[in-house]
């Protein structure tokens, strides 16, 4: 008999109208999803680690053409202009070639197309726990963010890493090339400022390639993506 | 019934249509009923009658194509997204046929995520989800994740998950539709201790007649309308001993 009466007794509206994510928890949250599916989030950071070391190569090789410019003087002029350089004598620079800019750019536009499609998957299979989540009391504001923070972090990996390996292996190219003194001569400040750009520009990637992805789960109506499961 | 009973789900004239190309569908075809605060009511009816459809608009999942649906007197279409979101995280609990568990969160985090939404800090929400886990019978399994849990476990983990803000209403869509008999016999029982220990409101929709014997009302629906609508002292004249035979448990005398 005192059913209804709990019921009544409760304070409507309890200790505030409140929903919330704070970010700590979106992060926990996001990290944890990461690593529970780690080959799923591999497959889509791949494409990105790919693109990014190629950028970081391209660019670390223009820092090594500047060192050995510096230091190496006429020779170096027909070293660098014989393996492919536009080398601006005037102004002691080495810059990209046309062809190598494009290819650049093709790279980097394949590699956000390949993420796009990865993410999209991604989330497509997990349309079911997105609607839970709504049921839940979750807003889109929240699922955006879930899915930027994945984003970025897996950005941030995979651009890191994607870095590292272009700049070993540009180094690597590089003594080949010219022999293993031009080490010595690179500048290092200049060579941390591409690697730095490179994880920039692949966070950037990742972020831009999660946007609709991101986008489509957030809007979508619990209710599908409850009876998407059956 | 001396018993004043204050209306807490209002369903009025809720007609759905479905459009698939050109073809239209009316799983709803005006459906009106109000619901008690506290009660424990089933909506039964065949498969393809409309369960679901009327659990998603009550629950406000969907929107109808006509007609209104109040929860506490306010019309739900009103609700703008993050009164839908408050409603849906605080006021309502659902529990689904296929569990609907995050696969994976352990079932801890499962509890506990309605409880972060709410803004509930870490430390109450873990206390709380181990405290509810406990009520539901699954005091040691919380690290556990869903798919590391027998189907009947799961679904006590959801409806643990339905209780985590205190909600005063639990929709459930055949909560032991796909469970064994004896697994399914266990939520029920779970659902009615809620219902009469918490004062929990339970709608829940099914075709199990093991619910009848703990329903105070049940809604019978087909063709998507309210055939008819029984309470349970009337149930025990029309079906004899259905419930019982199935259960084989006794019915308390009374209702409330
Ligand atoms: N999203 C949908 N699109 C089209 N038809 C639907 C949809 N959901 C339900 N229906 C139809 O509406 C009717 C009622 O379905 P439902 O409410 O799921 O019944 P129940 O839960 O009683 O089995 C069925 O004929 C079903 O095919
Ligand atoms: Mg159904």
């Amino acid at each position: 008999m005192s059913r209804s009466g709990a019921v009544l007794d409760r304070p409507e509206g309890g200790p505030g109208r409140l929903i919330t994510l704070p970010f700590s928890k979106s992060l926990e949250i996001s990290f944890k999803s990461l690593r529970v599916r780690f080959f799923r989030s591999m497959i889509t950071v791949s494409s990105l680690v790919l693109a990014v070391s190629f950028l970081a190569f391209v660019l670390v090789n223009l820092d090594i053409a500047a060192g050995l410019l510096e230091h190496g003087g006429r020779d170096a002029v027909r070293a660098l202009s014989q393996a492919g350089y536009d080398v601006d004598l005037a102004g002691g620079a080495v810059a990209m070639s046309a062809k190598e800019r494009w290819i650049v750019i093709l790279s980097l536009l394949v590699c956000t197309v390949g993420i796009v499609n990865a993410q999209l998957m991604s989330v497509t299979e997990r349309f079911p726990e997105i609607g839970v989540m709504k049921c839940l009391g979750a807003l889109d504001s929240m699922i955006l963010k879930l899915f930027l923070l994945e984003a970025g972090m897996q950005g941030l990996a995979g651009a890191f890493m994607g870095a590292v390996l272009g700049a070993l292996f540009s180094f690597l190219v590089g003594a080949v090339r010219f022999g293993s003194g031009v080490l010595a001569e690179v500048p290092v400040g200049s060579v941390l400022e591409s690697v730095g750009l490179a994880v920039l520009g692949g966070c950037a990637l990742s972020l831009v390639g999660v946007l609709y992805p991101a986008w489509l789960a957030a809007r979508m109506e619990p209710i599908k993506a409850i009876r998407s499961e059956h | 019934m001396t018993e004043e009973k204050r209306t807490i789900v209002r369903v009025i004239g809720v007609r759905k249509t479905f459009t698939m190309g050109s073809q239209t569908l009316e799983a709803l075809k005006g459906v009106d009923l109000e619901i008690y605060a506290g009660e424990y009511v089933s909506i039964m009816g065949p498969s393809g009658s409309g369960k679901s459809t009327l659990f998603n608009m009550i629950g406000g999942l969907d929107k109808p194509t006509e007609g209104k649906v109040f929860i506490d007197e306010v019309d739900i279409s009103q609700l703008d997204a993050y009164e839908l979101a408050w409603l849906r995280n605080r006021k309502i609990g659902y529990i689904f046929q296929t569990f609907n568990l995050i696969p994976v969160m352990t079932a801890l985090e499962n509890v506990t995520l309605p409880m972060t939404f709410a803004g509930m800090n870490g430390d109450d929400a873990q206390e709380k989800g181990i405290e509810l886990l406990k009520l539901v019978g699954l005091g040691k399994r919380f690290q556990h994740k869903p798919l590391e849990l027998s189907g009947g476990q799961q679904q006590r983990v959801a409806v643990a998950r339905s209780l985590a803000n205190d909600p005063a209403i639990i929709l459930a869509d055949e909560p032991t539709g796909n469970l064994d008999l004896s697994t399914g016999e266990e939520i029920i029982e779970l659902l009615q201790k809620l219902s009469s220990e918490r004062g929990v409101t339970i709608i829940s929709a099914t075709h199990d007649y093991k619910m009848l014997n703990v329903s105070d009302r049940v809604v019978w629906v087909r063709d998507g309308m309210v055939d008819r609508v029984e309470r349970r002292e009337e149930l025990n004249i029309t079906i004899g001993g259905i419930g019982e035979k199935l259960t084989g448990r006794k019915q308390e005398p009374g209702g409330a």
